[in-house]
């Protein structure tokens, strides 16, 4: 019986029996559903086992997007439980891990994927190659990422999911304070999908630096390879930092080894700082690519050129240098003394600087512009002012002695949700709505797009604008409850508000999505939204090669230049064999494995978790052995793919 | 645009009105050090609110000026390469202010971080600070008293408040005196305050701690020098003396009201003074002189 009972969920409520059942049924659904409708082979071959960038970044959308309905959930129960004072909705510990997994699945599970989705789909496209460097890892990385994720999400039906905030501090994750597998969950999912992070971080930065079309040098690429290649470049410095920390606190967690525990000179602080090390790059990792996003989005819109476009990289590039010197501002207040914590706020106030020259250049890009407010464009001109707001009350946290004030509460959650909200999940909305017809060859209908910008952005300033207040007020952040005396029964009540209207804007998406599959138009051509550059000089959707001609480029802007200034961008006419990578199942078996792995060492299960290592390196040594050529596209094939493209012009 | 405004000046509006009725804690500080604070606050919201007008003026203005709906069909957008005037002067103003923010702040942690200021001739109150799953334990081992979940402070004495752990890290925070410091279990920080006149205030930790965090609160009551030494006369009289079971047993998981002891734990559970960081052995002393002679503990 010991053994079972690790499985069971330590504090279980009818919340979580109902969603066993709901997950059990939709597992069941699913499997039924492919069976009757003869789906397996299609999901094995066009899915499963692709290694086309395109593919992939499509499933980094749907995953982030279910992702984020899940954190939005726990969003919500949260909000209601805090609605009103001494509220019974949730108790202490269910609430605990409700932040917990809000936090961890927002940053890792939801924003992490959606910038890879766009990354993945839009970068071979924007540097006009055929496909990522490394096809096979790419489907590698995706799939652990998936596995990953999956992995975290059973943990509140099997075993209890983690408790001890997203930032997980020990002692309190250790075994003395943190007694379920919820921590154990928290260390190995997001270990797996880190593996995944790091390899696309790799080979993001070979693609952008080998495959670029002839004539983009590096002061020629799209702002959004840019922002892409500078996150890419702080992934691979940041995460081997987590790797390590998660690795440490994997074994203090299963080992008995003293890292971060109490006694035998065991450093609580060490975690903090490995944690933040990874942890404030990782926040320039999710808004760099989020303002790639925005400059292209905003130069369209505006029918004008990116403004300041050398003093956008080297503010990128400061920026990349600068998120690795300020990681002690998470924690001003551990007693570090005055002249520590003066250089690190100096830092982390010098950082708003190249942060603010990108505000102005989109300001500048506008002026003199011919501004169409679409849906993606009204996402950013949302963005500019809320993300304002946000930058300054990080600005102020940033003085130190202040901060002192800051520090858990509110504020801090009110600031970081601040620039969160309108930097990164804004600029991923308006990069969905963006490149939705490249992806699927129909545009995202404009009306309810632009409802769904607007409830997101009332819902937002309803919900987290009162936070601010109440947390100048003493109320600390991760409190399950608070007394009618403290008095911020009516401004929580308010955010409650916030996160409904938010939800609403959400469930629009859905909706919109929906609406636009059934009655949009199919009849939309390669370029509508009169863009400038490459990825639109091809077909919608695009096909499998991307472009049946290799690209030449002259500027940032290559098809601007194309439609304005008669640059001929395909100057062979004639096509010629396609050598495209081949498809492996590898990728998702060795994922697949890596499930089996984390799950094993999550219980101390030693026999499988031996297997399931042997399993990986058997994988790993199957490719090393591997003969794969990869295979050529005929002319013919592009020929007549190219026909049918143009005729559904 | 328009509803955004009407949003914004709602919310503001509720705003001033739910908490016009009283200030704000963090704003309404009751001495020295959460003074400072708060006037840096209210200084970097006037800084910061210039910033966001300036932007939001831009905005609007670029927005009602050059929107395709107000220009003529065939107006082509000239293509404009960065002037290095105007981003100079993007880079400039910005670091002209933050750099006076930096000298502001820089100021401020070394006033913070020391006695408060007018405090400097006085003799300071050390408490000794500690917090177990989910209670504060105050030592007080000049007065030889200790309380469980509330604080007697005198005004007009800087207080030296000497934080640390018996579990997780906790953050040791009363707003309206100053900000938060942590305690954590392998080292002792320091925080200095100070009170300027008699009154309540609420004290909680502020960093989250497991299940019972969000009742981790204590009263905090400041009272006049005199008054002080009245209630330590008093708890000399009428208090029990704190046992090392007692101790054993007041530290177990769980939540207790105010309680009163003489002696203190400090005794016979040393804090982890005297190295950065390691074990916090019962049987080691935390007598100075013997620190000294072992100065090497943490690098056992």
């Amino acid at each position: 019986m010991e053994f079972l009972e690790r499985f069971a969920v330590p504090h279980p409520s009818i919340a979580i029996y109902a969603s066993m059942v709901a997950i059990g049924l939709t597992m069941i659904a699913i499997v039924a559903g492919l069976t009757y409708f003869k789906k397996w082979g299609y999901l094995w071959r066009e899915w499963l086992t692709t290694v086309d960038h395109k593919r992939i970044g499509i499933m980094y959308l749907i995953s982030a997007l279910l992702m984020l309905f899940r954190g939005g959930v726990d969003a919500i129960m949260m909000r209601a439980q805090l609605s009103a004072p001494e509220n019974t909705l949730l108790d202490a510990q269910h609430y605990n891990e409700i932040f917990t997994t809000h936090g961890v699945v927002m940053i890792i599970f939801m924003a992490m994927p959606f910038i890879f989705a766009l990354m993945n789909f839009v970068v071979p496209l924007q540097i006009g190659a055929r496909d990522v460097a490394f096809p096979r890892l790419n489907a590698l990385s995706f799939w652990l990422f998936f596995m990953g994720a999956m992995l975290f999400n059973i943990s509140f039906v099997i075993g209890g999911s983690p408790d001890a905030g997203w930032t997980s501090y020990f002692p309190l994750a250790g075994n003395e304070f943190s007694t379920s597998v919820g921590t154990n969950y928290y260390m190995l999912a997001i270990q797996i999908s880190g593996i995944g992070s790091l390899m696309t971080g790799i080979n993001m930065i070979t693609t952008i630096l080998k495959m670029r079309a002839p004539g983009m040098t590096l002061m020629k690429m799209p702002m959004f390879t840019w922002s892409s290649f500078i996150a890419n470049v702080i992934i691979v410095f940041a995460f081997p930092v987590l790797t390590v920390a998660l690795a440490m606190g994997t074994m203090d967690r299963l080992f008995g080894t003293q890292f971060f525990t109490m006694e035998n000179g065991g450093m609580d602080m060490l975690w903090a700082n490995l944690f933040w090390v990874w942890g404030h790059p990782e926040v320039y990792i999710l808004i760099l690519p989020a303002f790639g996003i925005y400059s292209e989005v905003i130069s369209t819109f505006s029918r004008k050129n990116l403004y300041g476009y050398k003093s956008m990289v080297a503010s990128m590039v400061v920026i990349s240098l600068m998120s690795f010197l300020v990681w002690a501002h998470h924690f001003f207040t551990m007693g570090q003394g005055a002249l520590t914590n003066s250089i690190f706020s100096i830092t982390t106030m010098a950082i708003a600087v190249p942060t603010g020259v990108k505000i102005f250049n989109w300001l500048l890009t506008m002026w003199k512009g011919k501004i169409e407010v679409t849906t993606p464009m009204l996402y950013s001109l949302l963005f500019i002012p809320l993300f304002t707001l946000g930058g300054v009350t990080g600005v102020m946290l940033a003085m130190s002695a202040a901060d002192y004030q800051y520090h858990n509460t509110m504020f801090l959650v009110a600031h970081f949700h601040n620039v969160i909200i309108p930097g990164v999940v804004f600029a991923m909305l308006a990069g969905l709505t963006y490149y939705w017809p490249k992806m699927f060859g129909f545009m995202l209908n404009e009306r309810i797009g632009k409802w769904t910008a607007w409830l997101l952005s009332i819902g937002f300033l309803l919900a987290f604008m009162p936070m601010y207040i109440t947390g100048l007020d003493g109320q600390a952040r991760r409190m399950y409850t608070y007394s009618e005396a403290t008095g911020f029964g009516p401004l929580n009540m308010i955010s409650f508000v916030g996160a409904i209207i938010m939800a609403v804007g959400f469930a629009l998406i859905v909706y919109n999505v929906y609406y636009s599959t059934r009655y949009a138009s199919r009849d939309i051509g390669a370029d509508p939204w009169d863009a400038r550059t490459l990825e639109w000089a091809t077909h919608n959707p695009v096909p499998e090669y991307n472009f049946a001609v290799v690209p030449e480029v002259r500027s940032s802007e290559a098809l601007w230049d194309a439609k304005k200034h008669g640059h001929v961008l395909f100057k062979d006419s004639n096509y010629k064999k396609i050598h495209m990578p081949n498809n492996s199942g590898v990728p998702f078996i060795m994922s697949a494995i890596f499930f089996v792995w984390g799950f094993s060492f999550i219980f101390s299960l030693w026999i499988p978790a031996i297997l399931a290592t042997i399993g990986i390196l058997v994988c790993m040594a199957h490719r090393s052995f591997e003969q794969d050529h990869g295979h050529y596209i005929s002319v013919e094939e592009i020929e007549e793919t190219e026909t049918k493209m143009r005729g559904a012009k | 645009m328009k509803r955004k405004w009407m949003a914004l000046s709602i919310i503001f509006a509720i705003a001033t009105f739910l908490t016009g009725c009283e200030p704000l804690l963090v704003l309404d500080p009751k001495g020295p050090q959460a003074a400072r604070q708060a006037q840096d606050i209210m200084l970097s919201i006037g800084i910061m609110s210039i910033i966001v007008l300036v932007v939001f003026a831009m905005l609007i203005f670029v927005l009602f000026k050059y929107r395709a709906s107000k220009q003529s069909p065939d107006y082509e957008p000239p293509h404009m390469e960065g002037n290095i005037w105007v981003e100079a002067i993007c880079v400039g103003i910005p670091v002209i202010i933050v750099a006076y923010l930096s000298f502001v702040s820089v100021q401020s942690n070394y006033i913070v971080e020391a006695t408060p200021q007018g405090y400097e001739d006085k003799e300071p109150l050390v408490i000794y600070a500690s917090s177990s799953n989910w209670k504060w334990h105050f030592s007080y081992p000049e007065e030889n008293i200790e309380t469980v979940n509330y604080l007697y402070i005198p005004t007009d004495r800087p207080l030296e408040f000497k934080l640390y752990s018996h579990g997780p890290i906790t953050s040791f925070w009363i707003p309206q005196l100053g900000g938060q410091k942590y305690a954590m279990s392998d080292m002792i920080t320091t925080l200095h305050l100070a009170a300027d006149s008699p009154g309540e205030f609420m004290g909680r930790n502020a960093n989250f701690s497991g299940k019972g965090f969000a009742e981790n609160t204590f009263e905090v009551t400041a009272m006049s020098p005199t008054k002080f030494v009245e209630w330590v006369d008093e708890v000399q009289e009428t208090a029990k003396p704190l046992t090392e079971e007692k101790f054993d047993e007041l530290i177990e998981p769980g939540h207790l009201g105010r309680m009163t002891f003489t002696g203190t734990h400090l005794d016979f559970m040393p804090p982890p003074e005297g190295h950065n960081h390691g074990s916090s052995n019962a049987d080691e002393s935390i007598d100075d002189s013997h620190s000294e002679h072992e100065g090497d503990h943490s690098s056992h």
